[in-house]
């Protein structure tokens, strides 16, 4: 059977240059970065490219940017590192109400060891407005964080609005932005746009599992949460994850270079699934995208509710089909349900959250993937409609 | 002073006259199966109506004693010293070794001699060792006090052809020994019942098959997965399961386009049982299980149960029908599935459920509500038996 991924949001198929970096690294190049020796030479060298070719997509400079495990330790480390270093400066945060758990949970432990937190509400496409923003600021607030792009309605957050509002309550105050769905599809220049700390996740780029980086404006001074040697400028010890570096620097490489190319194709393929979703009986398109406000849609995320369908039933009779998609909430019997909160924050009643699935489309999809996607809704929506608990 | 020597001690009220002899070759077989997949060597030995299992390689103590845990039939498992009769002035010295090496010179334990004299030709009766093994404890050990009643430990002295010294006994699992009660056919859902319903009889020495209903794109994959995680489970004390996996989904839409909703859960129970039983026979199992309880939820009223059980000329059994929930989940905890049962992949089978389903189904109401099937139902079925999935589940 034929495979149509469309769950790109949640991870992508590496690229073939991905990999051959990869097996580089193990088979060759696999020394200590630190050691002394020719191998570590080698290994560092690995690193020090991946760094730069990383850098040279920001336009940024190579000192600014630690490699992580992943988006989300590149949010931990910007939330508590920011939290452990100025915590005496303050103990206000400000985020979202739509982030990612990796930001949401790691402010909710902050906010039970005392520190005070504000989640902006966002309107019913999922935005959050400068002027509520501009309101929650305080003399007191250390750090704003608030995502670029939603990972389940894949609404663009006006994240250079944003900074400007925060530079200019408090010139103290750190702003991260959590790019972890937007980096490789927006533009994304931290210096002019204002951004302080910036997340990005390799497995979500083409890139290998286990391996993202946090930028760090030269000057923002963070705490480590990793302790040990003293890797990375004493920032994150441990070992370089070599091979993770040099994959994650092929495929930023790759992506960032064919950014323009790739975005007008996802762009392409969305609207041509956007229309075809929408002329389906009662499906809803959420965000941005179902608004209309194309320039606050990004390219690969289509999020759709289905009314009167159980999201995970859809979901597992596209599988059938060779149609990978991805629920936003799980059903489940033993009332164990957990609710979207993206889904929740925009007002979506319990029913639709119950039947929204998220469509998220890579380089590697194709037109025909649309088209046989859509087809085989056609085929289902009234088969599954027809058995619904009355 | 390693532990070398477990003693297997085994209910043996169970076991009287004829079958003891079989009963003993299974358990032996059991527990070699079982140390089979733990690290060393061992051998299992019976002799003189005593089960011993001696370590021939160096091995792992606690993976050792949890593995005898799982094996049926074992009433306790004794960590032995095992000695050569080298005359009793050199008996005390070994007993008294052993003591301190599990409890320390210093320890403050009251104790009692048990001696058993098999051999009959030892020189002293048992009173006598009693008496003489305890002065040599009580002069070894100056915190130490005799207690006849409630003592700490009893100081056990086996005296056979070689000498068995051992104070402690670790609980087994109780049962009788696999193979010796046939096979039977467990229905097992995701839920929490049926795995401890499994466990319950395959302890009377019974082997398991099972049975699970797969309802896609109803039921998930990972549902799936946990049915077989917690097959893999029950198989730790079970032994390997052949899990027969059957496709429902179609059968259930008849159900659900034909009969009233209020009857679903009732009528697809009965093509359970149905199917159930066409597995078993076709597997050689000679009864159903089910994790069935009186009252638990609308399907399990005595009502239901009889309505269900019509379905069947095969024993169902129940070993759970009298069970509080509370006491079900506690065994679920103990055995190891509780865990699992709770994941929440379950279902969105619940579409298939009424809101107020029937408590008290009427089997003549029933059976006229089934006859709205009667032009489909044994093509699915047959189609369901044909199309099964079966899954080898080891522990």
């Amino acid at each position: 059977m034929k495979e149509i991924y469309l769950d790109n949001s949640a991870t992508t198929r590496p690229l073939p240059e991905v990999r051959e970096a990869m097996l580089r690294t193990l088979d060759m190049d696999y020394g200590n970065p630190s050691a002394m020796h020719h191998k570590g030479v080698e290994a560092e060298h690995e690193v020090r490219m991946a760094r730069e070719a990383i850098a040279a997509t920001l336009r940024v400079n190579e000192k600014e940017i630690v490699f992580t495990s992943g988006g989300t330790e590149s949010n931990n480390q910007a939330i508590l590192g920011t939290a452990l270093a100025r915590g005496r400066q303050g103990k206000h945060i400000i985020t979202t109400a739509i982030e990612h758990p990796s930001v949401a949970n790691t402010v909710a432990f902050l906010e039970k060891e005392g520190y005070e937190i504000t989640r902006l509400p966002v309107d019913r496409w999922g935005l959050v407005s400068p002027e509520t923003l501009k309101e929650a600021m305080r003399p007191d607030t250390i750090l704003v964080s608030v995502m670029m792009v939603n990972n389940e309605i894949g609404t663009i957050e006006p994240v250079e609005a944003l900074a400007k509002v925060v530079h200019a309550a408090n010139e103290k105050t750190i702003f991260h932005v959590d790019a972890i769905q937007a980096y490789g599809k927006l533009l994304i220049r931290p210096r002019s746009m204002g951004i302080d700390l910036l997340s990005v996740s390799g497995h979500k780029i083409h890139g290998p599992k286990g391996i993202g980086f946090l930028y760090i404006r030269d000057k923002v001074k963070l705490s480590p949460i990793l302790f040990g040697g003293g890797q990375q400028r004493d920032l994150r010890s441990g070992t370089e994850n070599v091979p993770g570096i040099a994959g994650l620097g092929a495929a930023a490489k790759a992506i960032c270079e064919k950014r323009e190319e790739h975005v007008a194709e996802m762009i392409r393929l969305r609207d041509m699934l956007a229309e075809g979703l929408a002329a389906l009986p009662d499906v809803t398109i959420q965000g941005a995208l179902g608004a209309g406000l194309k320039e606050s849609a990004a390219p690969q995320i289509i999020s759709a509710s289905f009314a009167d369908v159980r999201s995970e039933v859809l979901l597992h009779a596209l599988e059938d089909r060779g149609i990978y998609v991805s629920a936003g909430s799980a059903c489940s019997s033993n009332g164990a349900k957990h609710a979207s909160a993206t889904l929740t924050a925009i007002g979506l009643r319990p029913q639709l959250r119950e039947g929204t699935l998220r469509f998220s489309l890579g380089i590697y999809n194709t037109e025909e993937d649309i088209r046989e996607t859509l087809a085989a809704l056609a085929e289902l929506l009234p088969m599954l409609r027809r058995y619904t608990r009355r | 002073m390693d532990i070398k020597f477990f003693l297997i001690k085994y209910s043996e009220i169970a076991v009287k006259g004829k079958n003891r002899h079989l009963f003993e070759d299974k358990l032996v077989s059991q527990i070699a199966n079982r140390l089979h997949a733990v690290e060393g060597t061992f051998e299992v030995t019976k002799t003189a109506g005593r089960i011993y299992v001696e370590a021939k390689t160096a091995y792992d103590y606690e993976e050792t004693v949890d593995a005898l845990q799982h094996v049926y039939g074992i009433v306790g498992i004794c960590p032995m010293l095992q000695v050569e009769d080298n005359g009793f002035a050199d008996l005390c010295a070994q007993v008294t070794a052993f003591l301190r090496e599990r409890y320390g010179e210093d320890n403050a334990l009251t104790f009692k001699v048990m001696a058993r004299r098999a051999r009959k030709s030892y020189p002293m009766d048992s009173n006598e060792i009693n008496a003489k093994v305890g002065e040599a404890v009580l002069d070894a050990f100056p915190n130490m006090r005799v207690n006849v009643h409630t003592p700490d430990i009893f100081v056990n002295v086996e005296i056979r052809e070689r000498i068995n010294i051992y104070t402690e006994v670790i609980k087994g699992a109780g049962g009788m020994p696999l193979g010796t009660n046939g096979k039977a056919m467990l229905l097992l859902s995701g839920g929490i019942d049926s795995p401890v319903a499994g466990y319950m009889v395959s302890k009377r020495g019974v082997y398991l098959d099972a049975v699970y209903f797969h309802a896609p794109p109803y039921t998930s994959e990972r549902a799936k997965q946990k049915v077989v995680d917690l097959a893999r489970q029950v198989a730790r004390y079970s032994g390997p399961i052949q899990l027969h996996v059957i496709n429902f989904t179609d059968i259930q839409l008849a159900i659900y386009d034909r009969c009233p909703h209020d009857e679903l859960t009732i009528i697809m129970r009965r093509y359970m049982m149905i199917i159930a039983e066409a597995l078993a026979k076709k597997n050689g199992a000679l009864a159903l299980i089910t994790g069935e309880s009186i009252g638990q939820v609308a399907s399990q009223t005595m009502q239901s149960l009889t309505v269900t059980n019509e379905v069947c000329t095969m024993p169902v059994l129940r070993p759970l029908v009298a069970f509080d929930k509370q006491d079900i989940v506690e065994l679920s905890e103990k055995i190891g599935t509780y865990e699992t049962s709770i994941l929440p992949y379950e279902d969105c089978c619940t579409i298939f459920v009424a809101k107020h389903p029937v408590t008290k189904p009427n089997l003549n109401v029933i059976k006229r509500s089934e006859e709205k099937l009667a032009d489909v139902i044994d093509g699915l079925i047959r189609e369901a038996l044909e199309t099964e999935e079966v899954i080898e589940v080891t522990p």
